[in-house]
Order: structure tokens, then C-alpha cells, then sequence
């Protein structure tokens, strides 16, 4: 088999793996070798679907011991089988990088032998890439669940991030479609990786020279949409993880139906994009806004409101602490405002030494007065001109993806939906709030 | 207090002749109605005083900015150089006033005219020298990397330093075909200087194969059910496109072996 039909069978399988950022790590180069690693990411293109292309995301190999019914790779599934060699593998990455088409190298792969042998072939691939090309981009590794935990550490030491995927929300799900995984055999590695970093955090203390174990840390990735699971639950789950396992990414997949099991949706099922959107919004919310999973949801509302994004939504069933004075309002009060994000809240804090704010300066500075106008005030004062009328709420509040996700509803369910009635506050009486609130 | 002037300036075009329209504007107390590059096309019929570059008095300008204005002030200025923006030097010059009558301060009168302008200019800049980072793709011809850039604003030291740092021990040339520019490096020597043209080599067999593994894996990647177009389209506008290797597809017969439709638009290398 050839190498272009090797990439096409090993990027299929490994193409509903979303993890793909190549964040997490600042590496200058010193004067050899070929690469660097820059924190923040950068994507190097993005596929036909919009998603960010960073790291040549392949497998090693897509064969598999395997059954998971959710997984292309399932070795009850008919697809052709290819595997790479470490050799082969570390050549496309360099020249791929050389051409600046990547940042790096996303390494996962199917079970052929064993989960040790898997981390072998992984770690002799990385091996040829940093010793003997001296490659100093990216490199994320999957780590193996069941594998040797020597192993994982050794591979840990060669590459920026390690990941293991969560797959399933909950155990009952996992064990209904992943019968040869369970929670604990997820979590352990896991949970390993997350000592790991702890103790080399506390070795760099000591020695600075002390070689990094994943520098950028660990992530994982859950499957939405295969399973029962409500946001609520996937979210808590995900504020846990970052807890609980120090985690820098929890990263969501709506799940395609690739299989026929009547334990999954069923093949036509559109994937759930736009609950995979809101989760991501609401984990920004988690990360960098200083928001807890339950003051988004809860046990009585379980999930995101199609129609608005999860920061409007919270302030729309909290008009109590609006509006906001933008001259006055801390740091934290102004990341609340739906409208303003991280840079316009800074921005706001800057200006205002310096003088008093306008309406007008604050567009300048980069707030979305469309949203942020029923939330704050100016100096004392509410926007001039602004009428607070349903019509007017619902058109400047609901979502670029609400919009279109009314526009894929029937009439009839447009109806049902009487827009705000899905969340937690019906159209009525969100008017009634802002008014009371300003 | 600056008076407005009804006479436009002009200067060499470089940083420091700019500099040197400071000097004057400040020497003789007066906001020119314009402060341009003397080759620049546009007919004026206000009176054109030619503004000569005198490294001395551009040094003093250079030493007094960073004192009055900040070190950020002076980043700004040097950066609002490079970016398109019409007439920014007037914004450039208004942008000195401003800054020795508040002082450091200017840089957090965020929502003043001049302070905002100058400051969206650099984040488009910022944003620009970004994207090439993201999207510049490098041929390999003999042991050189080439590539093609057409931006807005001149990114080039903006992006220099990433792409030193990534490839130490590799050639490589960046043109700049909107200024006529182009970025140099050879191991431990890195220059940007005029370039008039650039003839692009037709690829080698070696550079064809990873060209097409390339687009092999760009198609393979995507998921077909997720496909969106507009998101694709916002997070990589149409512009870049042109010199992308997974939108630029031979056309050649027989070496493209996939059946695989180009997903980009098709166009030939150098075309
Ligand atoms: S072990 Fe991994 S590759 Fe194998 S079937 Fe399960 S999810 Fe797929």
C-alpha cells in the first residue's frame, strides 16, 4: 500500500477525534533543529467543516482488538486497514512542517496488539522526531488506557501534551457502547498523567533543568449526542475533570452516526452541533469568565436554550444584579455583562482612568452595545433611544446560531417554541425583568 | 496649541523621514492639512512643502517619544508605519501631539479619535501578521523555501522573527509582492530588503508528492456531515486562499491520483 492511500485510511480514523489545538506551550528554538511551539496555537488551515487543522491528526494504525460501538475503528467494522511506520510517520510530519502546512503532530491510534505496543510504536515515532531530527514542534500523544505506566511515563517525557479520551459521559453509557472500557480503566491513566505533572512541577521547582513531563498538559474529549446524557451532566462532568484532574482542555464531539447498533442514534441523525457549540461557550464561560457549571444549569433546567448563548441566558434569569454601571462595575461584574468579553472589560478598566466613558467610546473600545445596552448603564444613564420591547430583546439577544437554528424549525415547531419558552425565562416576562431591572 | 496648516508635507517615505515631519510640525507649531510619501500618485492642490530627512533631528524625535509618550507609545507609532491605513501619518503626527500634552497616559485614552484609529490599525496589522503565520505555505525548491505573500499591511518584521525561529537551520525567502518587499534568511543572517520580482520554479517531483499528500489529507480530514462553508470562510477569508496549497491544485494529469474533487478553487501555480 502506498503512502497517499496510508493517509487517507489513517486520517479517516482519526478525523472525529476534535482535540486537534496545538495550545499550551511557549518553545523558542535555539539554533538547530527545525521548530517551535507557540501558547497560544495556531491552525494552519481549516477543513471544509471549519474546523481548525493544527497537527497532522492521524493513526498509527487503524486496526483494532477493539469493539467500540461508537467508533469507525471497531473491529466489527468493514473498513480497510492500514498502519504507518514510526519511520514513515516522523518523515511526512517533518516535511509537512517544513512547508509550514502544521504545527505539529496529533498521535493517537487503534489497538493491534496491545495498549504497551501501541505506546511503543508511539514512542519510537516521537523518538525519531526529537532526537533524531531534532524536531522541536508539537507533539500530542494519546495516552493508551492499559498501558504499562513505565511506558506512559517515558512518552510523557518526549512530548507536549498527553491526552485520554473520557469518550462517554457516564459509566452506564460506556458500558452500554464501550464494553471493554469503564470508567476506571479511563480515569487511571488519567489520573496518572495528572501526578505526573504535579511531580515534575515540583522537580522544576527544585532543579530547573529538570526535563518537562507534557509541558502543556492534559486534555480530553467527550462524545455528545451517542448517548443520554444532559449538558447539565456533561457539563459538570467537564468542570470536575478540570478540577479534579487539572486538566487544560475538555474538548466536546458531536457525534456523527457511523454505525447502525440500535444502541446509537440512527445513521440520519443530524449531529448535535448546535449543543456542541453552546458546551464550548460554556466552558469558556468555566475557563475564563469565573463561572460554575450550576450557575449555568441545573437539575430542573438541564439544557443550553437553543436560542441565546449560555452568558445571556444567565443574565437574563439574573436581571436582579443588572443593570451594571460601566464606570464603576469591578472586573468580574463586567465579564457578566453578555456583550463584553476578556478584551473590551480590560479596555473599559484602562479607559476609565482616564476619563469618563460614553456610549460611543465604549463601540470604540469593542463592546457589542447590541447586547450589552440592556445590561448596563453609562454615567447613570441607559442608552438614549433604547425601547425595551420584546421584538427588540429577541432580535438584538438571540444568537448568530439560534437564528439559524429557528430558521430549521417548521412553522409548527417555530411556533411550539414561542422563542424564549425553551429556557428558563419566557419572552413576557424577560421583558418584564429588564424593566424592573432598570 | 498646533495651528492647521493649509500646506501638505512630504517626506521620503521611511520612518525616520517621518520623524523629521514631527520635528517640523512641532518647530513651527502647526498640523499640516497632510503629511505624505513624496512618490505618492495623488494630486494636491494644497501648497507641498518637501520635508528633508536629517538623521539628527530624527534621532531627537526618536529619543523625546518613548520619554513623553512611553516605550508602548512608540511601539504603536513604529507599528501604525507598517499598516495600511489611509493617512496615517497624519493619525501618526496628531498621535505625538497628543501624547506630549498628556503624556504616557495617551495609551489609555482608548476611545479618543486618534488613539482608537492608530490602535485598531495595529490589531488589524496584528491580526494580518497572524494569519500568515498561519497560512503561508513554503515551497521547497533545491535547498530554499519560497513563498508568496499579498498583504494589506507590511508584515514582514511582524512575521520574521516566528519563521527564524522555527526553521534556524534552513533558507527560506518570503516576497512580498504588495510592497515589493521580501524577507531573506540563511543561518544566522536575516535581511528584508526591494525585491522587483520573483520567478517561481515549477515544482520537482518531490515537492509535487508532498503537495499532494497534502491535499490528500486536507480532504480527508473534514467530516462530510459537519460541512460548513461559512465558518471555514470566517476563520480564513478568501483572500489567502490564493497562495494555499490545498486551494492551489495542479492540474496536471495522472499525478493527482486521487478522484477526490478540489475542494478550493482551481488555479495553476503562478498563474
Ligand atoms: S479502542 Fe479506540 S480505536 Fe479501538 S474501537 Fe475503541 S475507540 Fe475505536
Amino acid at each position: 500500500m502506498d503512502l497517499f492511500d496510508k493517509l487517507k485510511i489513517l486520517t479517516d480514523g482519526a478525523k472525529y477525534d476534535v482535540a486537534c489545538t496545538s495550545s499550551g506551550v511557549d518553545r523558542e528554538n535555539g539554533s538547530h533543529g527545525m521548530g517551535s511551539a507557540v501558547s497560544c496555537g495556531i491552525c494552519h488551515t481549516f477543513s471544509a467543516d471549519g474546523r481548525c487543522v493544527s497537527l497532522l491528526k492521524v493513526l498509527m494504525t487503524n486496526c483494532c482488538i477493539f469493539d467500540c460501538a461508537y467508533c469507525v475503528n471497531r473491529r466489527s467494522n468493514p473498513v480497510p486497514r492500514a498502519a504507518f511506520t514510526p519511520r514513515e510517520l516522523a518523515d511526512l510530519t517533518m516535511q509537512f512542517y517544513r512547508r509550514n502546512y502544521i504545527e505539529g503532530l496529533f498521535l493517537s491510534s487503534g489497538i493491534r496488539k496491545s495498549p504497551d505496543d501501541t505506546v511503543e510504536q508511539f514512542i519510537k515515532t516521537v523518538q525519531i522526531l526529537r532526537n533524531e531530527y531534532h524536531f522541536y514542534g508539537y507533539i500530542h500523544a494519546k495516552a493508551i488506557p492499559g498501558a504499562d505506566h513505565a511506558l506512559l511515563t517515558r512518552l510523557g517525557m518526549l512530548v507536549d501534551r498527553m491526552s485520554v479520551n473520557i469518550e462517554l459521559p457516564s459509566e452506564k453509557s460506556l458500558s452500554l457502547l464501550a464494553p471493554d472500557k469503564s470508567k476506571t480503566s479511563i480515569l487511571k491513566p488519567m489520573g496518572f498523567i495528572t501526578g505526573k505533572l504535579q511531580e515534575n512541577r515540583r522537580d522544576l521547582v527544585q532543579y530547573r533543568h529538570a526535563p518537562k513531563f507534557a509541558p502543556a498538559g492534559q486534555s480530553t474529549q467527550m462524545i455528545v449526542g451517542a448517548s443520554g446524557e444532559t449538558d447539565y451532566q456533561i457539563l459538570s462532568l467537564s468542570s470536575a475533570l478540570y478540577k479534579k484532574y487539572k486538566l487544560k482542555r475538555v474538548f466536546f464531539s458531536a457525534y456523527m452516526p457511523v454505525s447502525s447498533n440500535p444502541l446509537l442514534p440512527a445513521a440520519d441523525t443530524p449531529p448535535p452541533l448546535l449543543r456542541e457549540h453552546r458546551l464550548y461557550q460554556a466552558d469558556w464561560l468555566l475557563r475564563f469568565y469565573g463561572f460554575e457549571a450550576n450557575e449555568l444549569l441545573d437539575e430542573a433546567n438541564p439544557s443550553f436554550n437553543p436560542l441565546i448563548d449560555p452568558k445571556c441566558n444567565w443574565a437574563l434569569s439574573h436581571m436582579d444584579r443588572f443593570p451594571v454601571e460601566v464606570g464603576k462595575a469591578d472586573y468580574e461584574e463586567l465579564l457578566r455583562v453578555p456583550g463584553i468579553g476578556v478584551n473590551s472589560a480590560k479596555r473599559i478598566l484602562a479607559a476609565r482612568r482616564v476619563g469618563p466613558l460614553s456610549y460611543e467610546g465604549l463601540k470604540k473600545i469593542g463592546v457589542v452595545l447590541k447586547r450589552a445596552q440592556y445590561f448596563i448603564t453609562v454615567n447613570g444613564k441607559l442608552n438614549d433611544g433604547l425601547r425595551i420591547t420584546q421584538d427588540g430583546i429577541l432580535r438584538n439577544l438571540i444568537s448568530q446560531q439560534g437564528v439559524e437554528y429557528l430558521r430549521g424549525q417548521s412553522a409548527e415547531q417555530y411556533e411550539q417554541l414561542s422563542l424564549f419558552s425553551q429556557g428558563r425565562i419566557g419572552g413576557r416576562e424577560a421583558v418584564k425583568c429588564l424593566r424592573a431591572g432598570m | 496649541m498646533f495651528a492647521c496648516g493649509d500646506v501638505v508635507y512630504e517626506y521620503d517615505g521611511t520612518l525616520d523621514g517621518f520623524f523629521c515631519c514631527v520635528f517640523e510640525s512641532f518647530r513651527r507649531k502647526e498640523t499640516p492639512a497632510g503629511v505624505r510619501p513624496f512618490c505618492s500618485p495623488q494630486m494636491t492642490l494644497s501648497p507641498v512643502r518637501f520635508i528633508e530627512t536629517d538623521p539628527k533631528k530624527a534621532e531627537r524625535v526618536r529619543r523625546a517619544i518613548p520619554k513623553k509618550l512611553s516605550w508602548e507609545g512608540m511601539t504603536l507609532l513604529e507599528h501604525a508605519f507598517l499598516t495600511f491605513l489611509e493617512q496615517k501619518e497624519l493619525f501618526m503626527l496628531r498621535f505625538v501631539q497628543l501624547g506630549f500634552d498628556m503624556g504616557p497616559n495617551v495609551m489609555r485614552h482608548l476611545t479618543h479619535d486618534t488613539v482608537a484609529t492608530l490602535l485598531k490599525a495595529q490589531r488589524h496589522l496584528y491580526n494580518e501578521s497572524h494569519r500568515y503565520k498561519q497560512f503561508i505555505r513554503f515551497s521547497v525548491s533545491g535547498k530554499v523555501l519560497t513563498s508568496v505573500i499579498k498583504p494589506l499591511n507590511q508584515v514582514l518584521p511582524l512575521i520574521a522573527p516566528h519563521f527564524i525561529d522555527r526553521y534556524p537551520e534552513e533558507a527560506f525567502l518570503i516576497y512580498d509582492e504588495t510592497h515589493g518587499m521580501a524577507l531573506v534568511y540563511r543561518p544566522g543572517q536575516s535581511a528584508i530588503v526591494p525585491v522587483d520580482s520573483f520567478e517561481r520554479n515549477d515544482p520537482d517531483e518531490e515537492e509535487q508528492k508532498y503537495r499532494d499528500l497534502w491535499c490528500e489529507y486536507y480532504d480527508a480530514i473534514a467530516i462530510e456531515g459537519r460541512y460548513n462553508p461559512k465558518c471555514r470562510m470566517n476563520h480564513m477569508p478568501k483572500r489567502y486562499w490564493e497562495e494555499m496549497t490545498e486551494f492551489c491544485r495542479e492540474r496536471k494529469p495522472g499525478l493527482r491520483r486521487s478522484g477526490a474533487p478540489p475542494v478550493g478553487r482551481r488555479m495553476l501555480d503562478g498563474e
